[in-house]
């Protein structure tokens, strides 16, 4: 009986001794937070978007396809992160680019992203306070003010870092081999900063066409975003719709992510020009 | 004779937020040689090259090339290509489009002419094709033995490789002059080695103007037809390399190049110079009678000899023998009437030693290479602070004079009256060691203030180049005199 109970216990020790704290335990309780608030929400949409009145059909698909409304929000959600980044790229670009090539810019860039330690809707709110003084009509125009307001510095920072880490003997050797500064910048400086754009845009585009709360208070009547409408139809409890509509947004957010990271790998490895 | 020179430097200065970087730099260079600016890092002949290739435009003075007044032109203008010490091939670009980048950039004149309405005759310019890039590209790389790497990516060459890809790249442009700054710097001795050899027949067979940056005295002295040698911003000698290592201008060139024996001495008359305590025969003449010289022996030039034999001018005792190769390092000592000190030389011979053995040495009187020293005592402007207190070089200095506060003087300190602490805090005024030379029983220090004088310091112990150091002198080894007024002001 006590052999028994000894070779027992020794069990237990020896199990126990074969814990040890290595460094993956420490990620133990990150993982059991991502399983419960990212992978059971994830898993209970999948199930939501295929069950309909308790049983499991395609119903859900068949509902969002037929009601146009939302597939015609979805398109002009694309085309308000499409602006949206492009005006980003635009604007972000060039100050970015005369930032990293002064002493003094790193402070001026740091007053570019200070707003982003405000909060968003904060930002919005106040934006929208601005736009009511001025008596202007709310709409795409104030919509696209206040996204690229808000994003403009997730442009301006990944281009700034990438621009500034550029080796200037790149331009001198540009310059050497017969290039004036405008050749340079076209056929040296930008393909290198090219990885800095391809951050930027991710992490402009993906997240525009995910926003509501923006449109919503910026965007007047006219202008509702995917995001707004997801929001509406779980607000009026129309889940199995609902969860298929951030499905599909989920597809677009990993599609997007995918040409880009594919668009930025072969960019550095083949020729640009 | 004009044509000949193919780049000019007329008094070319250039300053760093007020710091001088480069000194009043003036020379020519004819076209087709191999030129090398030589010097320690940090004495301005990467910019002087910088400036040459224009990616920095002097303080004052012009550049020259061809003859024609470049010292503004931007860099893309200028006949020049530049091989970077870091390379700078653009990673974004295969082997083959970064050799053709200039090509791209290229006009020539397609054969025919364009008169103006004022009768000026002016070329028709076009771009290269396709096909003559890419013939341009295969003979550039054929020349540097990569044919087989067009389509490679540059970030996966070797250093070596990538060297040559640089090096093909700027020479496809076919410059007049090829610029150089430490092209080898980064690769390992063999390499660099074969790359020394393949730089020299490239230099041979295209003719064109080479101009070499480098800290290294040996492939200096291994590559160039012409050494320039440059410290602190100054040409110090512009010769060959023989003449160079043979006849050095001053003690730092001698000391730089080569190993070198550099002893203080007093020339005594013409052809008579005394040092170590000795008389010895030279063939020096037109110094002042007793006028303290520095005396420069090449290791090499001394024989090692029985200590009775009949020729030797010198015994002395050996300290130690080391084989290197192709020869013994000997460090033998001087008696010295001084107790306790001897007078320390290396010699290179093929006589095995033994330490402790006696032996005599002989040294042609060719050999014995005597120089003006550079400064016999440190002398430097000041203001009297107070009654025995001066101020140079931004430190208040005791001292023992009467004079009154705000006095211009003159204040002169001998060099081993300069007191050097390892604890900057201990000194009065701070600096940094500049450079080191051992002269047989002392070293002499150039210690470098923050206001950038120089003072030369004579001491027993050896500092390290670079290091802080404080300075002190003792007040009644400052020596200071009144100022003689400028009455043209």
């Amino acid at each position: 009986m006590s052999s028994k109970i000894q070779v027992l216990s020794n069990r237990v020790l020896k199990k126990i001794k074969g814990f040890r704290i290595t460094r993956s335990v420490f990620a133990f309780p990150y993982i059991l937070f991502l399983m419960l608030f990212v992978v059971v929400p994830l898993l209970i949409l999948l199930v939501n978007a295929f069950v309909a009145d308790g049983a499991i059909t395609l119903r859900n698909f068949y509902d969002l396809i037929v009601d146009g409304a939302s597939l015609k929000t979805l398109w002009f959600s694309l085309l308000v992160g499409f602006v949206t980044t492009v005006l980003c790229i635009l604007i972000g670009y060039p100050v970015a680019y005369i930032l990293s090539k002064r002493s003094a810019g790193r402070l001026i860039v740091l007053l570019f992203v200070l707003p982003m330690w405000v909060n968003c809707l904060i930002r919005t709110l106040a934006t929208r306070a601005l736009f009511e003084s001025l008596n202007a009509e709310f709409g795409i125009g104030t919509l696209i003010f206040g996204m690229v307001y808000n994003y403009i510095p997730f442009m301006i920072l990944p281009l700034h870092t990438t621009i500034s880490n550029i080796d200037k003997s790149y331009s001198e050797a540009a310059s050497d081999l017969g290039a004036n500064s405008v050749t340079t910048f076209l056929k040296v400086n930008f393909p290198l900063s090219i990885p800095g754009l391809i951050s930027g845009i991710t992490m402009v585009f993906i997240p525009t066409i995910s926003t509501f709360a923006i449109s919503q208070f910026l965007g007047g009547t006219s202008s509702h975003l995917f995001g707004d409408s997801i929001n509406t139809k779980f607000e009026h409890q129309l889940y199995g719709v609902g969860s298929v509509m951030s499905l599909i947004m989920l597809v677009l957010v990993l599609v997007s992510n995918f040409i880009i990271s594919k668009v930025n790998k072969g960019e550095t490895a083949d020729n640009l020009w | 004779m004009m044509e000949d020179r193919i780049i000019e430097l007329k008094n070319v200065c250039k300053s760093y937020d007020e710091k001088p970087v480069v000194k009043n730099v003036s020379l020519s260079i004819k076209k087709g040689e191999f030129v090398t600016f030589l010097g320690p890092s940090g004495c301005g002949k990467t910019t002087t090259l910088r400036m040459i290739a224009g990616f920095e435009k002097p303080s004052s003075g012009e550049v020259y090339i061809n003859g024609k007044d470049m010292t503004k032109a931007p860099p893309y203008t200028r006949p020049v290509n530049t091989v970077f010490q870091n390379y700078a091939l653009f990673p974004h670009l295969n082997v083959f489009n970064n050799i053709a980048f200039g090509l791209k950039l290229k006009t020539v004149n397609d054969g025919t002419y364009f008169t103006s309405k004022n009768g000026v005759k002016y070329e028709n310019m076009r771009k290269l094709t396709k096909d003559e890039i890419a013939t341009k590209v295969r003979d550039a790389l054929k020349m540097v033995d990569l044919e087989e790497y067009e389509k490679r990516n540059v970030s996966s060459l070797s250093g070596g490789q990538k060297q040559r890809v640089a090096i093909a790249r700027s020479l496809v442009n076919e410059p007049d002059v090829l610029l150089l700054d430490e092209p080898l710097g980064a690769l390992d001795l063999k390499m660099r080695k074969d790359m020394q050899i393949e730089l020299m027949h490239m230099h041979k067979r295209l003719g064109i103007t080479f101009l070499y940056v480098t800290h290294d005295q040996e492939e200096a002295l291994t590559m160039s037809d012409t050494i320039v040698i440059m410290k602190d911003g100054v040409i110090q000698q512009i010769g060959a390399p023989q003449k160079v290592y043979d006849e050095p201008a001053n003690a730092f060139v001698a000391d730089f190049i080569g190993e070198s024996n550099i002893l203080s001495g007093i020339m005594l008359a013409d052809y008579t110079v005394s040092f170590c305590e000795r008389v010895f025969e030279c063939v020096d003449k037109g110094f002042k009678t007793n006028e303290p010289i520095d005396v420069i022996i090449r290791p090499e030039d001394i024989k090692i000899l029985p200590r009775d034999d009949n020729n030797a001018i010198l015994t002395a005792r050996v300290s130690s023998c080391v084989f290197k190769g192709d020869h013994f390092q000997s460090a033998v000592l001087i008696d010295s009437s001084i107790e306790g000190e001897e007078y320390e030389i290396l010699v290179h011979d093929n006589t095995e030693c033994k330490s402790g053995d006696i032996v005599g040495l002989y040294i042609k009187p060719f050999d014995l290479h005597i120089m003006h020293k550079a400064r016999l005592i440190n002398e430097i402007e000041g203001e009297m602070w107070d009654v025995n207190v001066v101020e140079i070089c931004g430190g208040k200095f005791p001292c023992l004079c009467d004079l009154p506060s705000g006095e211009r003087v003159n204040v002169k300190i001998d060099f081993d009256d300069v007191i050097i602490h390892d604890n900057e805090d201990n000194g009065t005024i701070g600096g940094v060691v500049g450079s080191v030379i051992y002269k047989g029983n002392y070293y002499q220090c150039v210690i470098r203030t923050d206001s950038y004088f120089d003072f030369f310091v004579d001491t027993e112990d050896e500092w390290l180049k670079g290091d802080r150091v404080g300075i002190s002198v003792d007040p009644k080894n400052i020596i200071i005199s009144v100022k003689k007024e400028d009455f043209n002001e």
